[in-house]
């Protein structure tokens, strides 16, 4: 096991290298010249050469490339060409709130779909069966911006019960640790800020939640079918186990492996989603400050959070297949 | 004498054993390691050991389906390691296989006229209505109808269907058949009539057999001379009768023991009257250490006109 | 030719029953699933829709009246009015044929050219195989969505380039589907047996290799076809996509979205029509999964 998770690990170098490569291709290949972006059109010619010399853009690629994997090893991110500020220290807010958003979605989508999916399969052909099937199948057919502007339109601007956009009131802002707002509204013992933060997150997490709700829910249901007509799960019943049992500690268990792969893939298309929700939600996290950076020209800012969000998303998914190996035992690691 | 069609010589097929942190080649698993026979025109050799013996590796690298490490193969005198790729397939032509899995070995997707036609179309043999000729005139040869053509292998039984490959391998008139476990897939009772029309189809088309199995009973059916087989060695290889009825190699002895006897109460009297252990001259000597741990082994020697024996002079 | 051997007596009755192809039996399996015929039968709407868009919409895609601004629906406009009081039914119908456009032609670029490079990694494997699937293995880890947003930002915002975009995200997907499957064909007997009779690879590949992997990526690529009309309406929503007055679903929202509140019916019908259609691709695909592929079900 020790071997298999440190040759993973080695394996991921070269996957990283590539990305990074990649994404530095891609970011040169932008059109539009950055020093001409920040300075705007009004620049003199000569004010634009000095910045473009400033900003190592007339360097050959390779030694550019060079400098930006040697400042990634050192742990340095860059600097923003928007903000002069290093992208370090400025890139930890957005992310929290991407972190603190797809993790309340990704809890909401376990929880609910893991459970409709069991009643669904221990009911099946039920009319509980059948409604949460269809609901299932229209939430992968759902486009998530567009649920998140009928949400928004219906809970907040019609029914006014929700906020619109935003992750706090900020008229009372509390003071900021973690950047996790539901951990510094208890750090800070606020409690009525800790319900607006709530108040605040539900129907963002509700709409990037749904895809991957909807997933989890058919996925747990099928193979809970399965195991449940395996023949130890009817000589568990036979035994006389009681139905509460049967389900949660034969089933379950076995039920969980087509379970954590979609997980792994969600997780992606969560991080995908978030832009869209972002976007729609005025959610000040990494994918709308990538996206801005990308108007902006912020060459630095997109390079580095695109790397970002791609580490995060190849290092859950070694996590998840790492999970497999030790859940298990059927799974040979070589 | 007649003249020997296959000459194969010290034959190898080491695969890479990997491990470790970086997926290294830490060794070799021997899977055949230096095996040489020849065969015939018209007989039948026989190939027996236990499963993972190299036997069906043996079988696979003369066609050079898998490529050997080591060793030549000649056919019709030539060296078929030293042909291209492109003139290896049309000597393909010559040489075909029969598969173990009759389930497997053909295409579900093709129906049986695509099946038995491809090998004419890939050797430019005929033209269509000959092709379709042929095709129709080669089922009824293995017992089949031109009915049958445009089903599709899961409509047939196994029996039919090792027909169907064995009809296969017929198509391109090969003068050389290696027929790798053709019957150890199939119900008892179908095994004798594919092994009768195996019979018969050798005599009809004067063809060369090399039989893989691992039941001695199957081989010693149809075979004129039978090759031993023992972790990637051949240790012993003799006419088919000297074999049953003098084996000389402790490992031949053990399997010759373990065939299970047809009528048990008929042999009860005297269990041991149906294998008569021969012995060996007394200038030889067996050292089969080797059998048990990896130590050197002995090469092939004639000990009696046409007995071959993995021994040494003492 | 002699008949050598005695007919097994089976072959009469076997005489009786027909030739069954494998598609045929998957087509049976098929026409009995239900959700799978209404999900065929949405996309054949949607099709039609888009065949016949000219004849149907009652108004042009640009045909704007000033004086009827977000109007709501009524028996004149259907789906009400935008802001450019241009009418939603006739843009809505109109969006049927670029978002299946986008969906069938991206999905084919990406199965031609994963299909393409997976065969290669899988049949000649080594050092082809380990660029490959490592080529892959990068484009897989960003997010798809952010991947396709890179590539317009670099090729510029337009239809014709999130087309592109989204072709190129799908690659790997279909690269790695046929890779797998080229490989576990590789292993059968039936390709053993193709090698004995002396065939080449390259007709092995094209009469024994790819038949035997279509199957799964039919059906992968009706799945594929629904999430590119989503992402091609992503792509529009962020205005990376389709550009004005292009009547593009995706685009048709983020247009609308500040009007939300006065007129909900410009968001509505758009987004309803991207849902149906991308369902009909769904159920359409679950079918065909269930029909021709039964152990790929999971």
């Amino acid at each position: 096991m020790l071997t298999y998770t440190i040759r993973r690990l080695l394996m991921l170098i070269p996957v990283l290298f590539g990305m990074t490569f990649v994404v530095f291709f891609i970011i040169r290949a932008i059109p539009g010249d950055p020093a001409q972006v920040i300075l705007g059109q009004q620049a003199t010619k000569e004010a634009v050469a000095q910045l473009t010399e400033k900003l190592g853009l007339n360097d050959p690629w390779y030694v550019q490339f060079f400098h930006y994997v040697k400042g990634l090893l050192s742990g340095d991110l860059g600097e923003s060409l928007r903000s002069s500020a290093p992208i370090k220290d400025e890139i930890w807010p957005y992310l929290a709130a991407t972190l603190e958003l797809s993790l309340v979605a990704m809890f909401i989508a376990i929880f609910i779909g893991v459970n409709a999916g069991i009643i669904s399969a221990w009911f099946q052909n039920s009319w509980f069966d059948y409604v949460a099937m269809i609901l299932a199948l229209i939430g992968i057919s759902i486009p998530v911006f567009w649920l998140g502007l009928m949400e928004q339109w219906a809970f907040s601007l019609e029914l006014g019960w929700l906020p619109s956009t935003g992750r706090e009131n900020v008229r009372d802002p509390v003071e900021v640790v973690t950047n996790l707002y539901l951990i510094d509204t208890l750090i800070a013992g606020r409690f009525d800020q800790f319900g607006e933060v709530i108040r605040h997150l539900i129907l963002p997490s509700l709409a990037l939640a749904t895809i991957p709700m909807a997933i989890i829910a058919r996925i747990t249901r099928s193979s809970m079918l399965e195991v449940m007509r395996s023949d130890y799960i009817r000589t568990a019943r036979a035994k006389g186990m009681r139905m509460f049992f049967v389900v949660y500690k034969h089933s379950l268990k076995n039920a969980v492996i087509p379970v954590l792969t979609v997980i792994g893939l969600q997780v992606g298309l969560l991080l995908g989603g978030a832009i869209l929700t972002e976007t729609i939600f005025g959610w000040p996290g990494i994918g709308r400050y990538i996206y801005e950076a990308i108007g902006f020209r912020d060459y630095p800012v997109i390079q580095s959070g695109i790397l970002i969000i791609a580490t995060i998303f190849i290092l859950i998914n070694l996590i998840v297949d790492l999970l497999y190996v030790a859940i298990d035992p059927r799974i040979k690691y070589n | 004498m007649t003249k020997p069609i296959l000459q194969v010589e010290n034959v190898k097929k080491y695969f890479p054993i990997t491990g470790g942190i970086l997926g290294k080649k830490i060794g070799d698993m021997k899977a055949v390691d230096g095996v040489s026979f020849h065969v015939n025109e018209g007989e039948t050799l026989g190939i027996v050991g236990e499963s993972g013996c190299g036997k069906s590796t043996t079988g696979r690298m003369l066609l050079r389906l898998i490529e050997p490490t080591e060793g030549t193969i000649l056919f019709d005198n030539r060296d078929l390691r030293a042909l291209p790729k492109k003139e290896m397939r049309k000597v393909r032509r010559h040489i075909q296989m029969i598969f173990q899995d009759p389930y497997a070995s053909l295409n579900p997707r093709h129906t049986v006229e695509k099946i038995l036609e491809e090998p004419l179309i890939v050797h430019g043999i005929g033209n269509e209505a000959e092709r379709k000729k042929k095709v129709s005139d080669m089922l009824e040869v293995v017992g089949l109808t031109s009915y049958h053509a445009r089903r599709y292998p899961h409509q047939f039984s196994g029996g039919q269907r090792q027909r169907i490959g064995i009809a296969r391998a017929l198509m391109t008139n090969p003068k050389l058949i290696i027929a790798d476990e053709p019957v150890s897939a199939l119900d008892v009772s179908i095994q004798s009539q594919v092994l009768n029309l195996l019979k018969d189809l050798q005599k009809e088309f004067q063809l060369t057999y090399i039989f893989i199995a691992h039941d001695l009973g199957v081989v010693r059916h149809i075979s004129d001379r039978v090759g031993v087989m023992y972790k990637g060695r051949m240790v012993e290889l003799a006419d088919a009768e000297k074999i049953y009825q003098n084996p000389l190699h402790p490992y031949t002895q053990q399997l010759l023991a373990a065939v299970p006897i047809p009528d048990p109460e008929y042999y009860q009297a005297d269990e041991q009257a149906a294998i008569q252990f021969g012995t060996l001259p007394s200038k030889y000597v067996i050292d089969d250490s080797w059998m048990n741990i990896d130590s050197e082994r002995d090469d092939l020697i004639e000990v009696a006109p046409g007995h071959f024996v993995a021994c040494r002079l003492k | 030719m002699p008949v050598l051997a005695k007919r097994e007596n089976e072959t009469n009755e076997l005489q009786l029953e027909e030739a069954v192809s494998p598609w045929r039996e998957g087509w049976k399996t098929f026409k009995k699933n239900k959700v799978a015929l209404v999900g065929s039968g949405i996309v054949l709407f949607f099709i039609i829709i888009a065949i016949l868009a000219p004849l149907l919409a009652p108004y042009g895609i640009n045909e704007q009246q000033l004086s009827i601004r977000n109007n709501p629906p009524s028996s004149e406009h259907w789906f009400g009015t935008d802001d450019f009081g241009r009418d939603i039914f006739s843009r809505v119908i109109y969006g049927a044929r670029i978002s299946l456009w986008v969906g069938l032609v991206s999905v084919a670029g990406s199965v031609i050219i994963g299909c393409f490079l997976g065969i290669i990694a899988g049949f000649y494997g080594r050092w082809i195989d380990t660029v490959i699937s490592r080529i892959f293995d990068i484009m897989l880890a960003f997010p798809s969505i952010l991947l396709a947003i890179a590539v317009v930002a670099v090729l510029g915002p337009s239809l014709q380039n999130a087309l592109i975009a989204i072709a190129i995200i799908n690659i790997p997907n279909f690269g790695r589907l046929i890779r797998s499957k080229v490989l576990s064909v590789k292993q059968e007997e039936y390709i053993m047996a193709a090698r004995a009779v002396g065939m080449s690879d390259g007709r092995i590949l094209f009469h024994h290799v790819l038949p035997n992997s279509l199957a799964p990526i039919i059906v992968q690529a009706t799945l594929a076809i629904a999430t590119a009309i989503i992402e091609a309406a992503a792509l529009g929503f962020l205005g990376m996509g389709a550009q004005p007055p292009q009547a593009e679903w995706g685009k048709m929202l983020a247009d609308s979205r500040q009007y939300i509140i006065q007129a909900p019916w410009t968001v509505l019908f758009p987004g309803i029509a991207i849902m149906l259609t991308v369902l009909g691709f769904n159920l359409m695909g679950d079918g065909l999964r269930d029909a021709l592929d039964p152990k790929m079900k999971s």
